[in-house]
C-alpha cells in the first residue's frame, strides 16, 4: 500500500514562499543514542546518518533495490564464493583522507572481530576473508555461497569507516557521504552540512537539521507551527486527516519493513500445539486492529514477509478471521474452556493499542490474555532473552528477516528442520527464479504452521511542508535519505 | 556553633552515603540489560557479551558501586553507556537549560503571587479576595502539561509568536533563549504561583491579627504602610520556606514540561536514560539532584542556627 494523499497541486501554491531555500529541518521521534551505525541497533542512528553521512559498498534505494554505493561494480566468481569489488575513484572521507580498499578491509574486519559490538554481526558471518588487491580493488571471500551478500552489505551496519577517525565515531562521525556531521546538541538536534568534496552528485541542500520530538502532542504542535519542515514517522496518526486537509502540508504514507506480529511462545504449552496457534490466528480480525489501533494504516499480512516485496506470497486465506472455527480448534486441542496466558506489550502504539483489541478478540474464543505493559529494555530482557512470555506484539523491522524462523533459540522458539533446510538452500542459491521459489516455500511453511499470528505491515506516515520534494516514501531500511531532497522552485 | 556545624556535616555525609546506596540499589534492580537493549533483536550473544565487557557491566555489583562513588569523589561522573560521552559534560549542557528555566519560572511565579497574595489579604472577604482565591484554586487544579498545550495552541500555532518548543541554544543569543523558555516557564510557574499566592495570603492574614500590627496602626501608620512595613516582612518567613522547596521541585520536576516543549534539560535526560537503561546517567543525575537538596538543607540549617541561637543547642 502506498498512497500520496495530498494532491501535488496544492504544493505549487506554496512554492513561492519556499523558493531559494537550501536548508531543511527534519523531525524524527527518537534521538540516536550515539552516532555509530556499526555499534548499536537503534534505528534513529540510521535515520540520521544512512546515505547522508555514511555509505557502504552497496546501498538501498527508496524502492528497496540494492544499487552500487562506494563500489562502482563487482564480479562474482562462478562458485559464488568470491566477490571482487571495484571501488569508486576520488572518494574521500570528510576529514580529507582517501577512502580505499584498506578502509573496506578495516571496516569489515572490525565488524567481524571477536570484540565487535556490531548489532548485526550475523550479516558478516559468511565472510572468510577480505583481501586488498590494489587501492581500488577489494576481494571478499565467503566461506559458503550467500545469495543475500550484496543486500547485507547495503545495511547501515556495514558502512565504510576509516581507522583514522573511528575512535570518536560515536560522537563525531566521519564518513564519505554527501553530508558532514556538524554538531549535536544532545537532547535537541543534530546538524549536518553539505560536504563539498563529495564524489557523487552534490545534493540540493546545503544544511539539514534533525530534531527529536518524542511526544505526539508536541509533534503535532511542531509541525503545525512550522517549526519543522518534515516529520518522518509522525507519531499521532489521528491527526493526519487534519494535515491532509491543510494546503500547507503533504502527507505521505509509506511502507516499512516492519512485519507486525502477535508472537507466540512456541516452546511452552499450550502454544507448542499447532492447533492452539491456529486457533489464536483465526481469532484475530486484522482489519479491526488496523482500523482501531493504526487509524487504517497498514497492510494485512498472512506470513512473515513484506507485501511490497516482489517475492511476497499472499497467504491471508490460511488464517481468515473465524472465531467459531477457533473455538472448535481449541476443543480439538483439549482446551474446550480456553486458557489464560500473558500478553506483554512494548511501548509503541501498535502494541499498546493493538494489544487491547487483540485481548478482546481472544476473549471471544475463550482465551484470557493478561495484558502487561513493559518498557523496551524490559521486553528485551524478559521476552526476547529469557523467553518469559505467552504472547507479545512486536514489529520486526529488519528487512528480509524471515531467516529468524530458522533459529530455534530465537525468542518465539520455532524449531522446524524443514524450514531450516529451505533457508540453507536459499543461502546457497543465487539464481533469482530458484530463490523466489524457495522464499515462497519458506513463507508457506511458517504460515501453515501458524508460528505466530501475522497481523500487518507497519506503515510510516510522513508529514511535510507542501514544497518539499524527494523524501523517501517507503522505508526499505530506517533512513531519511536527504541526497534527493529539495524545495520546489 | 562549630560543634553544631560539625555534627550537621557528619549527618550530611551519612545522608549522602545512604542516598548513593539506595539510588544504586534501586536502579540496578530495574529489569533490562543496557547492552542487550542497545544491540537490539538481531544481536548475537557474543556481541552482547563483548559490549557488556566494554561497558564494565561484567564486573560485580560492589566493584561497580565503588567505581561509581570513587569516580564522583574525584569529580568524574563516568561515561554514558548509550551516548558514550562523559556524563559530567552532558549534565553541564543540560543544567544550562533546566537551571534558567527553574529560575525564570520562580521569578514569574513570585512576581504574580506576591502582589496577588497581598492584595487578597488586604481585601479579605471582599470581591477582590474571592476573585484571587478562585483564580488560585483554578491554578492549583489545572495540570501544568495541559496548560502548556493550551499555551502552545494559542501562541505557537495560532498566533505564531513563538516556536512550539525546542531550544536554539544560548549561543543563538540571550533573548532568543529567553524566548524559547517563556512558554515553558509560564506553564511551570502557574501552579507554583497559585500555591505561593495562597501561602502569602494566609501567612499575611495571621500576621495582621498580631499585636504588633495593632501597635503599628496605633502609632499612626496608615493601613497600607502598616501592611507593607510590618506585615509583609514578617509574613515572608513561611513564604521563603515554600519558595526554597519549590525551587528544588522546579529544577527536578520539569520532566513533563521538558517533554511537552521538547527541551533538552535535566528532566528529559533522566527520562531518556531510564528508557534506554543508561543506568550510570540515571544514577549520577539523581545523585547530583539529591546532593543539591541535601546541601541546600545543610546551608538552611546553618543559616537558621546563625539567626536563632536556640536551635544550636538542640542540634
Amino acid at each position: 500500500m502506498f498512497r500520496i494523499l495530498t494532491a501535488t497541486a496544492t504544493a505549487m501554491l506554496m512554492a513561492g514562499a519556499a523558493a531559494a531555500q537550501d536548508s531543511v529541518r527534519i523531525a524524527i521521534q527518537l534521538e540516536p543514542p550515539n552516532l555509530d551505525p556499526t555499534g548499536g541497533a537503534a534505528q534513529a542512528i540510521d535515520s540520521v546518518l544512512y546515505s547522508n553521512v555514511f555509505e557502504g559498498l552497496t546501498r538501498f534505494e527508496a524502492d528497496g533495490s540494492v544499487v552500487p554505493g562506494l563500489a562502482q561494480s563487482w564480479e562474482i566468481s562462478d562458485d559464488g564464493l568470491t566477490y571482487t569489488f571495484r571501488l569508486r575513484e576520488g572518494v574521500t572521507f570528510h576529514d580529507g583522507t582517501t577512502m580505499d580498499a584498506e578502509d573496506v578491509k578495516f571496516s569489515y574486519d572490525r565488524a567481524m572481530a571477536e570484540d565487535s559490538i556490531n548489532a548485526q554481526k550475523g550479516l558478516f558471518a559468511d565472510i572468510a576473508e577480505v583481501t586488498v588487491i590494489d587501492p581500488a580493488t577489494v576481494e571478499v571471500t565467503l566461506s559458503r555461497p550467500n545469495g543475500s551478500f550484496l543486500f547485507n552489505m547495503a545495511w547501515g551496519d556495514a558502512v565504510i569507516v576509516a581507522p583514522e577517525s573511528v575512535d570518536d565515531i560515536a560522537s563525531d562521525p566521519v564518513g564519505t557521504g554527501p553530508f558532514m556531521f556538524d554538531r549535536w546538541v544532545q537532547g535537541d538536534r543534530i546538524e549536518l552540512v553539505r560536504y563539498e568534496g563529495y564524489w557523487g552528485e552534490a545534493p540540493a541542500l546545503a544544511r539539514a537539521t534533525f530534531r527529536f520530538i518524542a511526544d505526539p502532542t508536541a509533534a503535532f504542535a511542531a509541525v503545525m507551527a512550522e517549526d519543522v519542515d518534515a516529520f518522518v514517522g509522525f507519531p499521532a496518526p489521528e491527526n493526519l486527516v487534519q494535515f491532509e486537509a491543510d494546503p500547507r502540508f503533504q502527507v505521505l504514507v509509506g511502507n516499512t519493513e516492519g512485519e507486525t506480529i502477535l508472537a507466540m511462545n512456541n516452546a511452552v504449552a499450550p502454544f507448542d500445539d499447532p492447533l492452539v496457534r491456529e486457533a489464536v490466528a483465526l481469532a484475530i480480525d486484522r482489519q479491526a486492529i488496523i482500523d482501531g489501533a493504526m487509524f487504517g494504516q497498514g497492510t494485512p499480512i498472512g506470513t512473515h514477509f513484506a507485501p511490497h516485496n516482489p517475492d511476497y506470497l499472499d497467504l491471508l486465506d490460511l488464517s481468515p478471521h473465524d472465531p467459531d472455527r477457533a473455538r472448535e480448534l481449541l476443543a480439538e486441542a483439549g482446551l474446550p474452556d480456553g486458557f489464560a496466558t500473558t500478553l506483554k506489550l512494548p511501548p509503541p502504539s501498535y502494541a499498546r493499542r493493538g494489544g487491547e483489541i487483540i485481548a478482546s478478540q481472544l476473549r471471544e474464543v475463550g482465551i484470557e490474555a493478561d495484558i502487561q505493559n513493559i518498557e523496551w529494555a524490559q521486553w528485551i530482557e524478559e521476552v526476547f532473552t529469557n523467553g518469559d512470555f505467552g504472547l507479545t506484539i512486536v514489529s520486526h523491522t529488519e528487512p528480509m528477516d524471515i531467516g529468524i524462523y530458522a533459529d530455534p533459540d530465537y525468542y518465539f522458539a520455532y524449531d522446524n528442520p524443514d524450514f531450516r533446510d529451505v533457508m540453507e538452500a536459499l543461502s546457497a542459491t543465487t539464481d533469482p527464479v530458484a530463490r523466489t521459489d524457495l522464499l515462497h516455500r519458506a513463507q508457506t511453511i511458517i504460515a501453515e504452521d501458524h508460528v505466530n499470528a501475522y497481523l500487518f505491515e507497519l506503515a510510516i506516515p510522513t508529514v511535510a511542508q507542501a514544497g518539499l520534494r524527494g523524501l523517501w516514501l517507503n522505508q526499505p531500511t530506517a533512513a531519511v535519505d536527504l541526497t534527493g531532497v529539495s524545495w520546489a522552485e | 556553633m562549630i560543634r553544631f556545624a560539625l555534627g550537621r556535616g557528619i549527618s550530611l555525609c551519612l545522608s549522602l552515603i545512604v542516598a548513593s546506596l539506595v539510588i544504586f540499589a534501586v536502579i540496578e534492580v530495574i529489569p533490562g540489560d543496557p547492552a542487550a537493549f542497545m544491540l537490539g533483536v538481531n544481536a548475537r550473544p557474543d556481541t552482547v557479551a563483548a559490549l557488556r565487557a566494554e561497558l564494565g557491566l561484567d564486573q560485580s555489583l560492589p566493584a561497580r558501586y565503588l567505581d561509581w562513588v570513587g569516580g564522583m569523589l574525584r569529580g568524574d561522573f563516568g561515561t554514558s553507556y548509550t551516548y558514550r560521552t562523559p556524563i559530567a559534560g552532558m549534565i553541564a549542557d543540560r543544567v544550562w537549560i533546566s537551571l534558567p528555566l527553574a529560575l525564570y519560572a520562580l521569578i514569574l511565579s513570585t512576581l504574580v503571587a506576591f502582589p496577588a497574595g497581598i492584595y487578597a489579604a488586604s481585601r479579605r472577604g471582599r470581591a477582590g479576595d474571592i476573585g484571587v482565591m478562585g483564580a488560585t484554586q483554578l491554578g492549583v487544579a489545572i495540570p501544568n502539561f495541559w496548560f502548556a498545550m493550551i499555551l502552545v495552541l494559542i501562541f505557537a500555532i495560532e498566533l505564531r509568536w513563538v516556536s512550539a518548543g525546542g531550544f536554539p541554544g544560548w549561543e543563538a543569543g540571550f533573548w532568543r533563549g529567553i524566548g524559547a523558555l517563556t512558554l515553558p516557564a509560564i506553564a511551570l510557574a502557574l501552579p507554583q504561583a497559585a500555591i505561593l499566592a495562597r501561602v502569602m495570603r494566609s501567612s499575611l492574614l495571621d500576621i495582621l491579627g498580631e499585636d504588633f500590627m495593632r501597635t503599628a496602626r496605633a502609632k499612626g501608620l496608615s493601613r497600607r504602610r502598616a501592611l507593607w512595613r510590618h506585615g509583609v516582612r514578617n509574613a515572608m518567613i513561611p513564604v521563603l520556606t515554600i519558595l526554597g522547596l519549590q525551587f528544588a521541585f522546579l529544577l527536578a520536576g520539569g520532566i513533563v514540561i521538558e517533554q511537552v516543549f521538547f527541551l533538552p534539560g535535566l528532566g528529559r535526560l533522566i527520562f531518556q536514560s531510564i528508557s534506554s537503561r543508561d543506568l550510570v546517567v540515571v544514577e549520577s543525575v539523581v545523585m547530583l539532584l539529591v546532593m543539591v537538596v541535601i546541601v541546600i538543607n545543610f546551608a538552611v540549617d546553618l543559616a537558621y542556627a546563625a539567626i536563632d541561637p536556640r536551635l544550636r543547642r538542640r542540634g
